[in-house]
């Protein structure tokens, strides 16, 4: 089911006299295409959450409109929508088995569409074998693990065979390795049923892990949409740029003057077609590559090896505040042999993994080839 | 634990409450039981040195065939029965329909538990004049027949005599169930809207999400996220119906019944006042021993039941 989006706005009433409205989410205009998993992605208190309640019904936008397919169900209540939502802390009914919590939403159904028992037993069965839960059938919440509950959670909003699967923080309250785990089922399962999922969370790897593609959101705005990886490579602005990537980006203070790119005084980047300004500029932690003659100088502070690779700790006086860390994160390949007692090291940067933003608006400054 | 030097300074500091309790809670349950079995036992026949009690059973034996006593049975009985699930069940009503209105609602809950501490004597005499009928023996020409028949007869009944002279057994039930009924509420209300109120509100919003009638909200999801606090309230609800004294008095007076048979609602506990009134401690300390009994049967039975029923 193809989900439409139209200038979603809701806005919370201040409750104090005088006080500015909160605006949840602000014009938010979005395709989701039939058969897709969706990642909302953005910190707390992004809209995120509010998307996904007014997508299943339980908020109503204060404008805009939803459609699934061409139908416009802005207005209609959520059992009408034939939505299923997963909800963060799972909310399963702790008094009831995992059986009678999968056949809850079908003992629901009225006239046409109701079912007989075996049926419904037959389809409770079945997506308890999908989320692999069907031995585990009589048991209550409460004896299950973290990971089962999720599970159970998820056979829930299936059983109905709900149009648009709606899943609110599903990985929150699972630890490392079951979130891993977790996350790719999740990503089979919706595979395998081939219904329109949408996503929330405030973890970008999450989000990028498993989306066919994400919305970044900011203050109840729409940041940038698109494929995890495309939107990785070309952010559209400096909060998009710093919040996808582990670890984040490093951003320096810098100038662009004569057609290049200085930071500190190192020059960096040939910057053709860029009028001369201060900017802000973003490295990937892969886009340095250490070289004896290097462009960029900075003073080693550690190495750490992590196997696979290796993570260079340096600093540089030109590490701007908005960076997130008061280090710079270089990963490079662990053949490449660094000497841990140098006091300074070079890099030349990856012309691909560096971003220039305008200092003001922080929006992203295309550098021409 | 605590080292030998120590354990005296504990003991010092526990000595205030263990003190008051010995000689305030657990030397009157003993001499309860001691009178109990001492035949014919009165206080103050016991001042008579040369007065010596049999050690036996009688004082249970009299105090069962006393018709008396099986009336205040009945009585505690039949009102426990009916009281204790209607005030739960509309406790549960009230509790869900306050907790689904959001202006007023700390009024509205202020208001519910007004009776609450308010003197149940008190509520009770306004009860009493709101059935009573003053005036002469014969209904028909009473000078005041009470709101309540006012009311009726607004409404083309006929006046009825709820708890005056002529009244039957069953208006006066009538009369003590409401009364008990709603002295009963406030408290009940309380312990299921607090309930209510911390039930995980995601519960109700993934019903809503299936599109769960409500009546299968109420039963299915409320009901049994509720059944801890409707398991307290039946309980507790049990323990103080089986002791429930004042509301007789508060609607009958001292007389325990309408004044042509006075006694006739009279409870367990009025019947043990009554002893101890006329110098019979080994009567009433038996039938303290009864109603403990009683009690203590009611409430395994309900600890058993609520321990299948009450789910999580």
């Amino acid at each position: 089911m193809r989900v439409k989006l139209e200038n979603l706005t809701r806005i919370f009433p201040n409750r104090n006299k005088g006080g500015d409205d909160v605006v949840a989410v602000n014009n938010f205009t979005y395709e989701i295409p039939d058969g897709k998993l969706v990642g909302l992605l953005g910190p707390s208190g992004c809209g995120k959450s509010t998307s996904l309640y007014m997508i299943c019904g339980l908020q109503k936008p204060t404008s805009g409109k939803i459609y699934f397919g061409d139908e416009d169900v802005t207005d209609l209540a959520p059992e009408h929508r034939g939505v299923g939502l997963v909800f963060q802390n799972y909310a399963l009914y702790p008094h009831m088995t995992v059986k009678q919590n999968i056949l809850f939403p079908l003992q629901n159904l009225k006239g046409e569409d109701k079912l007989d028992k075996d049926t419904m037993l037959e389809r409770a069965y079945e997506v308890a074998r999908l989320v692999q839960i069907d031995e585990l059938m009589d048991r209550k919440p409460a004896e299950l693990s973290g990971g089962q509950q999720q599970r159970v959670a998820i056979a829930r909003a299936l059983v109905k065979m709900p149009r648009v699967l709606l899943l609110d923080e599903p990985l929150s309250n699972l630890d490392a390795r079951l979130r891993l785990q977790t996350r790719e089922e999740i990503k089979k399962i919706q595979q395998s049923t081939g219904i329109t999922t949408v996503f929330v969370t405030h973890d970008q790897e999450e989000a990028m892990s498993i989306s066919d593609s994400i919305v970044v959101m900011k203050l109840g705005v729409v940041q940038q949409t698109g494929a995890p990886q495309d939107v990785y490579d070309n952010p559209i602005n400096l909060f998009v740029a710093k919040f996808l990537g582990t670890p984040p980006i490093n951003v320096f203070d810098g100038e662009v003057k004569d057609g290049a790119l200085y930071i500190g005084e190192d020059k960096v980047l040939a910057t053709p077609n860029v009028k001369d300004q201060k900017v802000y500029v973003g490295i990937r932690p892969e886009g340095f590559i250490p070289a004896e003659k290097g462009a960029l100088h900075c003073s080693l502070q550690n190495v750490e090896v992590m196997g696979r690779d290796v993570s260079i700790v340096s600093t540089n006086k030109a590490l701007s505040s908005q960076s997130a860390n008061k280090v710079i994160r270089s990963i490079v390949d662990a053949d490449t042999k660094i000497d841990r007692n140098a006091k300074e090291v070079a890099f030349n940067i990856k012309p691909n993994k560096i971003f220039l933003f305008n200092k003001k608006t922080e929006e992203r400054i295309i550098v021409g080839k | 634990m605590v080292d030998n030097k120590q354990q005296w300074k504990a003991w010092l500091y526990l000595a205030p409450a263990i003190v008051l309790l010995l000689l305030f809670t657990v030397w009157p349950i003993i001499n309860t039981v001691r009178m109990a079995f001492l035949e014919g036992y009165g206080n103050l026949s016991s001042l008579n040195a040369d007065k010596t009690f049999e050690f036996g059973i009688e004082n249970f034996e009299k105090v069962v065939k006393y018709k008396k006593f099986t009336t205040c049975l009945k009585n505690t009985c039949l009102l426990c029965v009916l009281t204790v699930p209607i005030s739960t069940l509309l406790a549960l009503v009230i509790a869900v329909c306050l907790n689904s209105i959001k202006p007023f609602s700390r009024l509205l809950q202020t208001i519910y538990f007004l009776p609450y501490v308010t003197n149940s004597i008190a509520i009770g005499m306004v009860f009493a004049s709101m059935f009573n009928i003053i005036g002469g023996a014969d209904i028909s020409k009473a000078v005041s027949i009470g709101i309540v028949n006012n009311v009726i007869e607004f409404f083309g009944g006929e006046r009825i005599a709820w708890i005056s002279t002529g009244s039957s057994y069953s208006a006066n039930i009538a009369v003590m169930v409401i009364y008990i009924v709603w002295n009963a509420l406030p408290f009940k209300i309380l312990i299921l809207l607090g309930g209510l109120q911390s039930v995980n509100k995601q519960y109700y919003d993934a019903a809503k999400i299936d599109g769960t009638s409500k009546w299968r909200v109420f039963w299915r999801i409320t009901v049994p996220l509720l059944s801890p606090m409707i398991a307290y309230v039946l309980i507790t609800g049990f323990i103080g119906g089986f002791k429930e004294y004042t509301a007789t008095v508060g609607v009958f007076g001292e007389k325990m019944g309408p004044a042509d048979d006075p006694g006739r609602l009279n409870t367990m506990v009025g019947f043990i006042y009554k002893q101890l009134e006329g110098d019979h401690q080994g009567l009433a300390s038996a039938a303290s021993l009864i109603l403990f009994g009683i009690i203590l049967v009611i409430t395994l039975i309900n600890l058993k039941i609520s321990s299948k029923k009450v789910q999580y």
